[in-house]
């Protein structure tokens, strides 16, 4: 976990601060930047130390929660404080629907399984998935924003209603994965022996069902989950842009085109240090919903 | 096995190919067993494939995107290149099937050209990470040792950072210019893409190598005196390439995807090459979409076709080389 945290970190360090190029470039707008500012901009994140160094020093300060200025000389840290509320209720949202709509689609598939519902399960999730989301976003917007007016187009505020559709955009494609991992588990499951014996000593299929095969189906899902976690914050990039909210992915889009390299690397290191501590999070809750796993 | 429940047992779900980074040395796929060889597989799995009208659907949207990349010319006579800001956003008509964009593109002409530079990214990415991923893979797996661990260590390091922002923040650091040469451009997205994508390919590899590699044949050709070259080719690779190759024909799809997304936030390819997720990113915003709707939905209708033949050709072909359905 730890070496996994430092080379990420590092990587992402280095790929913008390391490379040939000024970091300082942009943070004047389309002018060069003066040479003092240079200097001064050099000073600040150690840009004359030995690359270990810089990465260290920088690091040491994300510790203490300083992700250094961006381009307006507001601090990161804030710039992201201000905008993660709303990040994180849209990704909430976004999960909620995935568990809810993907496992019971999952579910539902499952246990019709080669009937009409499982095949309409099947195909429709291959199309969603085949669909990107910047191209869902827009057809959301034009069908249930212009033409039906039920959801407003923008986001401005993100108020819990204004979230609804990018939610659902957010959501459609892991939601999609999650059905099908889900309804694949629990056929498998279902063929097993264990369910047999269960079958064959007269418990319901309700039972078997709901309880011997679910819990041990979930747990790939559950993992998945955790790792559709990077992709929920990739197309929270994406969403947040198409429905203007106001979140960490649209400040990073717009750092990514004022080429503030500072606030990239601070938003992409947050973001992946956030990813992992997830995964941990998962890591552990696999132990407990399977004893078989231990956390040893 | 009546026909009926065999077709129904066949189809398993596009598992997520991620998952299979989480949980260790598990494959995506089953591996064809070593007492099956790798002709009977192969053939048993092609007779399941003719079956299927899904594997020929996508099989023939497959084709015919890439003759569109390679000859453009053979669907379109329009120049992409050429506009007339007197037809700005008009309608679809029969002059112009598509209708025309902001500048006065003709959208039909330009979603077929536009084809070339997203589908060259999805194979150039789907190559440079299936040699790169599947030679390290291989190193991995029959060296192991230390090498495997380091090896084991670095693929993580990489399957951590998620792919788009992995992708946003290397082509930021390397950006693609309007002066930057088509191909040159191209490359630099895919190479982005393969660099955050080979662990996948890597652990796949190591795995079916390490499946394969205590078997008594592999055991014989080495007291024969065969070298590691000649036991990777002639043993190793047969047994494990059907896995590792479905999985890239579902990541091409996956890398179409994302080339598209990237070039949507302005990262990825820049105009004037155009690309469908280019054509997309000028078509999206909300007063252009209440307007010229067509714009958005020609390009996204053809991106997601697309992406939709490689995903599903991978998901049947899987489907037909499982062998708990035989």
């Amino acid at each position: 976990m730890i070496p996994v945290i430092i080379g990420c970190t590092f990587l992402i360090y280095a790929m913008v601060f390391a490379l040939p190029g000024n970091p300082a470039e942009g943070r004047c707008g389309d002018r060069p930047c003066p040479p003092s500012y240079v200097a001064a901009f050099t000073k600040e994140y150690n840009l004359d130390k030995p690359l270990l160094v810089q990465y260290a020093l920088y690091m040491g300060n994300v510790v203490r929660g300083d992700l250094g200025n961006n381009f307006y000389g507001n601090p990161v840290t804030h710039e992201l404080a201000i905008r993660f509320p709303t990040t994180i209720k849209l990704a909430l949202m976004a999960i909620t629907i995935e568990i809810a709509i993907g496992i019971s689609a999952g579910i539902v598939a499952g246990i019709r399984h080669g009937k009409f519902l499982d095949n309409l399960v099947t195909v429709s999730t291959l199309v969603v998935i085949s669909i990107p989301v910047f191209v869902l976003g827009s057809l959301a917007q034009l069908i249930f924003g212009v033409k039906l007016g039920w959801f407003p187009v923008t986001s401005l505020k993100g108020t819990f209603y204004e979230l609804i559709m990018p939610a659902f955009v957010l959501a459609s494609v892991s939601l999609a994965y999650v059905a099908r991992l889900m309804r694949t588990n629990l056929v498998e499951n279902l063929r097993s022996d264990y369910v047999r014996t269960a079958r064959a000593k007269g418990l319901s299929r309700g039972r078997t069902v709901g309880v011997h095969t679910l819990r041990n189906s979930l747990i790939p899902v559950i993992t998945y989950i955790g790792i559709d976690l990077g992709a929920l914050m990739g197309g929270a990039v994406i969403t947040e842009r198409i429905f203007n909210i106001n979140g960490v992915g649209n400040f990073l889009y717009r750092s990514i085109h004022q080429k503030d390299g500072v606030a990239v690397v601070g938003t992409i290191t947050c973001l992946v240090l956030i990813f992992l501590l997830a995964n941990l999070v998962v890591d552990i809750l696999y132990g407990v919903l399977d004893p078989r796993i231990s956390n040893d | 096995m009546t026909d009926l429940s065999n077709k129904d047992l066949s189809r398993d779900a596009v598992v997520p190919l991620q998952v299979d980074a989480a949980s260790g040395p598990e494959e995506v796929l089953p591996q064809p067993s070593a007492s099956t060889g790798a002709r009977s597989l192969g053939a048993g799995a092609w007779r399941e494939l003719r079956r299927r009208p899904m594997f020929w659907i996508s099989l023939a949207l497959m084709l015919l995107f890439i003759l569109m990349a390679i000859f453009p010319q053979l669907f379109t006579s329009k120049d992409p290149a050429f506009a007339d800001l007197n037809k700005a956003r008009q309608k679809p008509s029969s002059e112009a099937l598509f209708g025309y964009d902001s500048q006065g593109y003709d959208v039909y002409a330009r979603t077929v050209y536009g084809a070339r530079a997203s589908i060259s990214v999805g194979i150039l990415a789907t190559a440079f990470s299936l040699i790169f991923g599947s030679l390290v893979g291989i190193i991995a797996g029959y060296r192991g040792g230390w090498l495997d661990s380091v090896i084991g260590r670095i693929a993580e390091i990489f399957l951590a950072i998620p792919l788009l922002l992995g992708g946003i923040l290397f082509l930021y650091t390397f950006p693609n210019e309007i002066d930057t040469p088509f191909w040159i451009a191209v490359g630099k997205v895919a190479l982005v893409i393969a660099i955050l994508a080979w662990p996948t390919i890597t652990r796949l590899m190591r795995s079916s190598v390490l499946q394969v590699k205590p078997n008594d044949y592999v055991q014989a050709a080495r007291a024969l005196g065969a070298s590691p070259g000649r036991i990777i080719t002639s043993h190793i690779l047969p047994n494990s390439l059907a896995s590792v190759i479905v999985v890239s024909t579902i990541n091409l799809g996956v890398f179409i995807s994302t080339e598209a997304a990237l070039s949507f936030l302005g990262v990825g390819l820049q105009p004037p090459v155009i690309s469908w997720g280019n054509m997309i990113s000028d078509a999206s915003g909300i007063g252009l979409i209440r307007v010229a709707p067509h714009m958005l939905l020609f390009p996204s209708l053809f991106l997601s076709l697309t992406v939709l033949s490689f995903i599903m050709l991978g998901d049947v072909v899987r489907d037909a080389l499982d062998p708990r359905l035989r």
